[in-house]
């Protein structure tokens, strides 16, 4: 029974909210990895396309729920998905046409790239500071939850109770579907393979006819709705704050630099692995360790490793010592 | 009129000229090998040729047209194919997909052409799964010549394609190349193994200082003396 009970709070507590926080980062550090494998750099404006998307994805949540209009059990922010992504494209498409293109033109080294991206950065978030303001905001609606603690404990009679709430579900089933179609679309599709070609080999992709103004503007459309997705599902999940995109940054650039920067299935690896890390040693593992240990043997501390306000010291330990022991990260991508 | 005719061709990629009013013929079918030492502007005469170089002076002519003002995509499509000197796949690719990019261009079905160069390249067909950048020095060189194929040029470019492989693999390289100029197109070909690339050259040129320094059928370069005793090591 103790040991059950040590396994619900381990999934209730751990597993469940690092797996969806993990799905969210790896969207998030997919994006990063296509911008970098394709344009080159470190794209420190995607915390706040992330913020500005989900901005915009509000926004239309409540239009349609002004207009009576509901998702049933499902958000209604899902509805309003493909008009914040939409935008969050269009916005994207506009700045490499003003920012970026210039630099491409002149091959200009990433490191200064990176440093335009952050001029970006700042535009992006005063934009979406101006659209929505600073506060934080709720906008998930439909069913609360799939599993319930309550319900749960009666139905097992166990006295640990687990929950699991739609968005967690939602956003691990949307993820799944979201990383299945971006493989597809960059084995099997003409324009996703030249995609990949040119992230490879862009002399030889110029060569082969590829026209490299057509891969830029898809790799823009699609990191942006990567970004506008993880970011509207980790508002549904938590709740949506402009700053808190910002500090996304960390994680997912430490995701996409573990799992090897510009490399996609590198990327899924390393948000699940910094998503593990960072709850794994915020929590505390009093409970867990009271059901597995023998009676009297039971610890008195909290067996937190760190409190939660340190939770992205946990992102930079990982990227720091990554680049410092391997820096292609564990899936080979390209040396940072 | 030469296939290709790239005359008098003068720039570099700087202020600084590399190419001296260099001057290259193919005929059709027809091998021509340019030799020369290290930084003599071999590779560099290929890119000219190519359009990737900006020329101060002289065209460049296929089959009669000027193409000299055309970008390298345009030169593709009028039927240029070019393996650079390094760099020449797509390393994370497998080697089907470094076909199928080679084949970007075509509106039309390849899956012929991609049949031919596995016939032309055996290996390849039992590699064609696995990522090009895993391949040993000469598959990857298959590789990179079977991407070229695939746009079916009438002019084929390659510059060094045996650099860095066995002896054994650089005769089976040249036996390929043999059989892909018998089918018609003309290959103009950059070699570092300047006696057994003269051997199958039709036409060759020796380049020094960006400037053609000896220019003769293969079989004349191979005999004269001089261009033994300098270039060919006696
Ligand atoms: N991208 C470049 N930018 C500036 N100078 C270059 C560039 N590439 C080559 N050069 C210079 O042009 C000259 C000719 O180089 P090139 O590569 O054409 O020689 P090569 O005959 O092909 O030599 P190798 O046999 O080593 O391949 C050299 O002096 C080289 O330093
Ligand atoms: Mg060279």
């Amino acid at each position: 029974m103790d040991f059950l009970n040590a396994i619900v709070a381990l999934l209730n507590f751990v597993i469940i909210p690092a797996a969806a926080y993990g799905a969210q980062l790896a969207l998030g550090a997919l994006g990063a990895t296509l911008v970098y494998g394709v344009l080159r750099f470190s794209n420190f404006a995607l915390g706040d396309t992330m913020a500005f998307g989900t901005a915009i994805t509000i926004l239309g949540t409540w239009w349609l729920q002004s207009h009576g209009v509901s998702f049933g059990i499902l958000p209604t922010a899902l509805l309003a998905l493909p008009f914040g992504i939409a935008v969050t494209a269009a916005l994207a498409l506009a700045t490499d046409r003003v920012v970026y293109r210039y630099y491409r033109q002149v091959r200009a080294k990433p490191v200064i790239v990176v440093i335009a991206s952050m001029g970006v950065m700042f535009v992006m978030s005063g934009i979406t500071r101006f659209v929505i303001g600073v506060e934080e905001i709720r906008f998930v609606d439909g069913t609360k939850f799939v599993i319930e603690a309550n319900s749960f404990k009666q139905a097992t009679g166990l006295a640990e109770g687990l929950a699991l709430r739609s968005t967690q579900l939602l956003t691990m089933v949307t993820a799944a579907l979201v990383v299945a179609a971006l493989f597809w679309f960059l084995n099997s599709t003409r324009t996703g393979k030249s995609m990949r070609a040119y992230s490879d080999n862009e002399d030889l992709a110029l060569l082969s006819g590829i026209n490299p103004e057509r891969v830029v503007a898809i790799t823009w459309i699609i990191a942006s709705a990567l970004a506008v997705i993880a970011g509207t599902l980790y508002g549904l999940d938590k709740a949506y704050k402009a700053f808190n995109y910002f500090s996304l940054l960390l994680p997912i650039f430490a995701a996409a630099v573990v799992g090897g920067l510009g490399n996609p299935l590198g990327a899924i690896a390393g948000g699940f692995l910094v998503a593990f890390s960072e709850v794994g040693v915020t929590y505390a593992w009093k409970k867990v360790a009271g059901y597995v240990m023998p009676e009297g043997l039971a610890p008195d501390g909290l067996l937190q490793i760190l409190s939660t306000d340190y939770k992205f010291s946990v992102s930079f330990a990982i990227l720091i010592l990554v680049l410092l022991f391997k820096p292609t990260g564990i899936f080979k991508g390209k040396a940072v | 009129m030469s296939f290709l005719a790239a005359e008098n061709m003068t720039g570099g990629y700087g202020a600084a000229d590399i190419l001296h009013d260099c001057t290259l013929r193919v005929e059709k079918g027809q091998i021509a090998v340019i030799v020369g030492p290290n930084g003599a502007g071999k590779s560099t005469a290929m890119k000219a040729v190519f359009g990737m170089l900006k020329l101060r002076g002289g065209h460049v002519r296929l089959d009669g047209e000027d193409i000299t003002q055309l970008s390298p995509q345009d030169r593709v499509a009028k039927g240029m194919g070019f393996v650079p000197q390094v760099n020449n796949v797509f390393p994370s690719m497998s080697v089907e997909e470094n076909l199928e990019m080679g084949a970007f261009i075509r509106k039309d079905d390849f899956k012929a052409t991609m049949e031919q160069v596995y016939d032309l390249f055996p290996i390849l067909r039992d590699k064609r799964r696995q990522a090009a950048g895993e391949l040993s020095g000469g598959q990857r060189q298959q590789v990179a010549v079977g991407r070229a194929l695939m746009t079916q040029p009438k002019l084929l470019m390659l510059d060094e394609p045996t650099a860095g492989v066995s002896p054994i693999v650089m005769d089976e390289l040249f036996d390929r190349i043999i059989e892909v100029a018998r089918t018609g197109i003309s290959i103009l070909m950059v070699e570092q193994n300047a006696r057994q690339a003269l051997e199958i050259a039709d036409q060759g040129y020796v380049l020094v200082q960006g400037a053609n320094r000896y220019t003769d059928t293969g079989k004349a370069l191979m005999a004269d003396p001089e261009v033994r005793r300098t270039f060919l090591g006696g």
